[in-house]
């Protein structure tokens, strides 16, 4: 190790933490320290046991071995409140905000005793009011939560986390869901958080973000930790071979002939919630052999656009020919087109959680011949096989095809979606965010199943905010701002910079003259 | 005191709850008992006979669980898909009269045919009425709570209407009722001696058959899809209002069997206090089953025992036979409780 490990008790220390989910060792032995002012951040492989381990220094598990030791003392394991009162502050994976209070309730939920005559609100205030202003927290503290966007909601978060006096900051997978300006200010605040001498556990798959925000590194591989180094000392390659074993490259797209129009949309309107997410005049041609990306900053229609193609809702006017026919508001019938969707929040809309992995790997063709005896009764043993066959081949890691799905790492649960889709041999393929949350080993494989799915014949739309992503695996890109959509241009005449430009709205002129 | 998920929920645990939840439930009810100043033990003994204890008790348990395993059924299977429907008396009440109405002498056919026959209607009224709820909950988001509760009263009083008017019949010396169901509708008794009908064995069917659709059928995958996370099968391209209207009717269809059996298994007619509430009691039987088809029949069993034990119990003691009422609801409390005692555990600190 390096510097000044002896020099001053860590903040917070791991001593040989296990914690085991029947056979499965979630947390192998795991001792690490963390220093005051530092931002540590925590790598692995999707199921590497990260959340795991943060789970139990909240107190939300208990580990059968080890202890945790803040500021020296042993912190009673089990006990979120413990936790809490020790200065620990944790932003989960996902959020636990209660979308109908108000930003200020939801702050202070909880730290108010139950029954009291008055609520000291104004105090409240001007604390939050101060946390924000200084570390650059904005957010409305009368808005209801449930209106906010998801960067707000992290901030909201981070707040909540402030108020009761954190010391600690956890933030399992923060920038998963950002958009790269909100990621910036996101480390713009872990930087001055930082400097008052709070730690932080940065928890991210992105080596970017990790090479350029923090100041140590541990990698845990398979629960066990891989290895610590300095940020200053490490470098993308040594990161990725520490945590796979290998080196991870992922793959990039090599130019093949177009074939014929998988997707036409014609001067496209669709109405939405919002008026920035309402499509306005979209046209586009995606062909078979071909991978267009969809560039832009979150909320700017990309949503509709991917309801409109996963069969969820119709247009308002303008032609949407989806495989040779026009656009349905069916599910069913665009799957049995031809047409596989990767839906952006696996899940919300992707799986159902408390199905087994099986149930939810056919849940697209439960009513198909192969599975359904008389369109009626569900042939388990065939599902069984069928799943089976595709966890080996898209490398699942579950204990097997009963195994409840929302206990999969988030990797995992991507893979089995990909699964589902991809073992019908679309023509035509939907991919939202396709590798949000998911670790280097398994993006390479997520992009070079798509790959593979184009060079099968396959057209398809992928929408992403990783720009590197978008450059990687798009023939051709196009960006969306308030509803419109750009036409797409070849990748190789496009910089980073266009596309940005055009994201934020402004009609690049570089980008023009092609 | 803390409330902590547990990691994994473990099967003895869901498979021992409900007894552990019923014994509970008797341990709170003693405090009753006491109060009406009789001795526990006894008195419990007594319901324990009165439901049990002989051929006869035994006998009419069965024939009251009858009713119950239609009921609980209904609301197992809407509660499954997030579709509360509390409005199974009401829909009892329709299958009821819709038996009344087809088989008091407007249509006659052989027994093979009027049976089915009868329960086929029965069945159509029960999840008819609820066609009206459904399609405000999946077009307007109206709470069923509220409409199927209400439709109930509605119901009651058109029975009451009816009974009083159009339909009474001559011969019933003034009471409120219909005139009796045509012989070839009437579902024969499957004993010699005590009450216990074909009914019951429909119900068992029904209950295998309600069990077989959730567990093997594609329908049965959409409703528990559906209730599970309806965003997520409306993704897969499961019809998520059509699932929830499939479910309506079957639950209701389900209900409107318990009518149809209370009044050509039982009865013989109809009156007006052909169920003492056994819609609502539904609720607590599926609710003490988990939700489970075939745990359904024990619960309605030992409901059923409930209600009869202490109509004995009280004939031979001080205590009122509201104490079923009680013991079932202190039930439905403590396998709240139990139930989510599996889920969660609680620490002292
Ligand atoms: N409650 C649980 N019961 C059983 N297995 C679990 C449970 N929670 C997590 N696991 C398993 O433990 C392993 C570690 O999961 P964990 O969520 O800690 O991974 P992670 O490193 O956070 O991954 P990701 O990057 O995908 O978020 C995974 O294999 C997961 O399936
Ligand atoms: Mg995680």
């Amino acid at each position: 190790m390096t510097e000044k490990s002896v020099s001053v008790m860590p903040l917070l220390s791991f001593r040989g933490i296990t914690k085991r989910f029947g056979p499965l060792v979630a947390n192998d032995a795991i001792s690490l320290d963390l220093n005051q002012g530092e931002v540590l951040a925590l790598l692995g492989e999707n199921g590497a046991g990260k959340t795991t381990l943060m789970n139990i220094l909240f107190g939300h598990y208990v580990a059968e071995e080890g202890e945790i030791l803040v500021d020296g003392a042993p912190l009673p394991p089990g006990s979120t409140d413990a936790a809490i009162q020790a200065g620990i502050g944790m932003v989960h994976q996902h959020f636990t905000l209660a979308e109908n209070l108000t930003v200020l309730e939801n702050i202070t939920l909880g730290t108010e005793p139950l029954f009291a005559w008055r609520r000291d609100i104004k105090a409240a205030r001007t604390k939050i009011a101060d946390m924000a202003a200084e570390y650059g927290l904005h957010a409305d503290p009368d808005k209801l939560v449930g209106a906010l966007s998801v960067g707000e909601r992290q901030r909201v978060e981070i707040l909540k986390a402030l108020y009761r006096d954190a010391r600690i900051l956890i933030l399992d997978e923060p920038t998963a869901v950002l958009t790269p300006q909100e990621s910036d200010s996101l480390f713009e605040t872990l930087k001055k958080l930082t400097a008052k001498g709070l730690a932080v556990i940065f928890i991210s798959h992105k080596l970017n973000e990790i090479l350029n925000h923090t100041n140590r590194v541990v990698v845990l591989r398979r629960g066990a930790v891989a290895g610590t180094v300095t940020t200053s000392e490490a470098d993308r390659a040594g990161l990725a071979r520490m945590m796979v074993g290998e080196e991870v490259n992922r793959p990039k797209v090599t130019s093949m002939m177009p074939g014929n129009a998988v997707l036409r949309l014609t001067h496209v309107d669709c109405q939405s919630d919002s008026e920035a997410q309402s499509l306005k005049d979209v046209s586009l041609e995606i062909r078979a052999h071909e991978i267009i990306g969809l560039a832009g900053v979150a909320g700017n229609g990309q949503r509709t656009l991917a309801n409109l193609l996963s069969g969820l809702t119709t247009a308002d006017a303008g032609d949407v020919e989806i495989l040779g026919a026009p656009g349905v508001a069916d599910p069913t019938e665009l799957v049995r087109r031809g047409v596989g969707r990767i839906p952006e929040d696996r899940h919300a809309t992707g799986v159902v959680g408390e199905m087994p992995l099986w149930e939810n790997l056919i849940s697209e063709d439960r009513r198909g011949a192969e599975i359904a005896r008389a369109g009626f009764v569900i042939d388990k043993r065939r599902a069984l096989e069928r799943s089976k066959r595709l966890i080996e081949e898209f490398d699942i890691r579950c204990e097997g095809p009963e195994a409840e799905t929302r206990l999969l790492s988030g990797g995992n649960m991507q893979k089995l979606i990909l699964a589902r889709v991809l073992s019908r041999g679309p023509e035509f393929i939907l991919a939202n965010q396709p590798v949000r949350g998911l670790d280097e080993g398994a993006i390479a494989y997520v992009q070079s199943r798509l790959l593979q799915a184009r060079a099968d014949g396959a057209g398809v739309l992928l929408i992403s905010e990783d720009l590197d992503e978008l450059f990687a695996l798009s023939d051709r890109i196009a960006v969306m701002y308030h509803g419109r959509m750009t036409p797409p241009q070849d990748t190789a005449g496009l910089t980073v910079g266009d596309v940005g430009l055009l994201m934020s709205g402004h009609e690049a002129e570089s980008a023009h003259a092609h | 005191m803390r409330i902590e998920t547990r990691q994994e929920v473990a099967l003895w645990r869901v498979l021992l709850a409900p007894p552990l939840a019923v014994l509970a439930a008797l341990v709170l009810g003693a405090g009753l008992i006491i109060w009406a100043g009789e001795p526990v033990l006894a008195s419990y003994f007594a319901l324990l006979k009165g439901s049990l204890g002989s051929s006869f008790a035994l006998n009419e348990t069965l024939t009251r669980s009858t009713p119950l395993i239609f009921t609980g059924l209904a609301a197992a299977v809407a509660f499954r898909a997030k579709f509360y429907n509390i409005g199974a008396e009401g829909q009892l009440y329709c299958g009821a009269l819709a038996a009344t109405f087809f088989g008091t002498g407007l249509i006659s056919l052989p027994p093979v045919l009027m049976v089915p026959f009868l329960m086929l209607v029965g069945a159509m009224s029960g999840g008819a009425i609820l066609i009206v709820p459904v399609l405000l909950k999946t077009h307007m988001k109206v709470d069923e709570v509220v409409t199927t509760l209400l439709l109930n009263f509605v119901i009651l009083l058109l029975a009451g209407y009816l009974l009083e008017g159009p339909w009474k019949d001559p011969m019933s010396l003034g009471w409120p009722q219909a005139a009796p169901i045509i012989d070839e509708g009437i579902w024969p008794p499957l004993l010699a001696k005590g009450r216990l009908h074909l009914g019951f064995i429909f119900a068992l069917v029904a209950a295998l058959l309600a069990w077989a659709l959730m567990r093997f059928t594609v329908w049965g995958y959409e409703i528990r899809a559906v209730g599970l996370n309806a965003s997520a099968a409306g993704f897969a391209g499961i019809g998520v209002n059509a699932t929830v209207i499939r479910t309506a009717l079957i639950s209701g269809g389900l209900a409107g069997l318990a009518g149809v059996s209370e009044v050509a298994g039982l009865k013989g007619y109809l009156t007006l206090d052909l169920s003492p509430g056994f819609g609502y009691a539904g609720i607590a039987v599926a609710m003490l089953a988990q939700l489970h088809p075939l745990g359904v029949i024990l619960s309605a069993f030992f409901i059923s025992a409930v209600y009869v034990g202490a109509d004995a119990m009280s004939r031979s003691t001080d205590i009122p036979t509201y104490i079923a009422d009680v013991l079932v609801g202190l039930s439905v409390l403590t396998i709240l409780v139990s139930v989510m005692l599996t889920r969660y555990r609680i620490r002292w600190s």
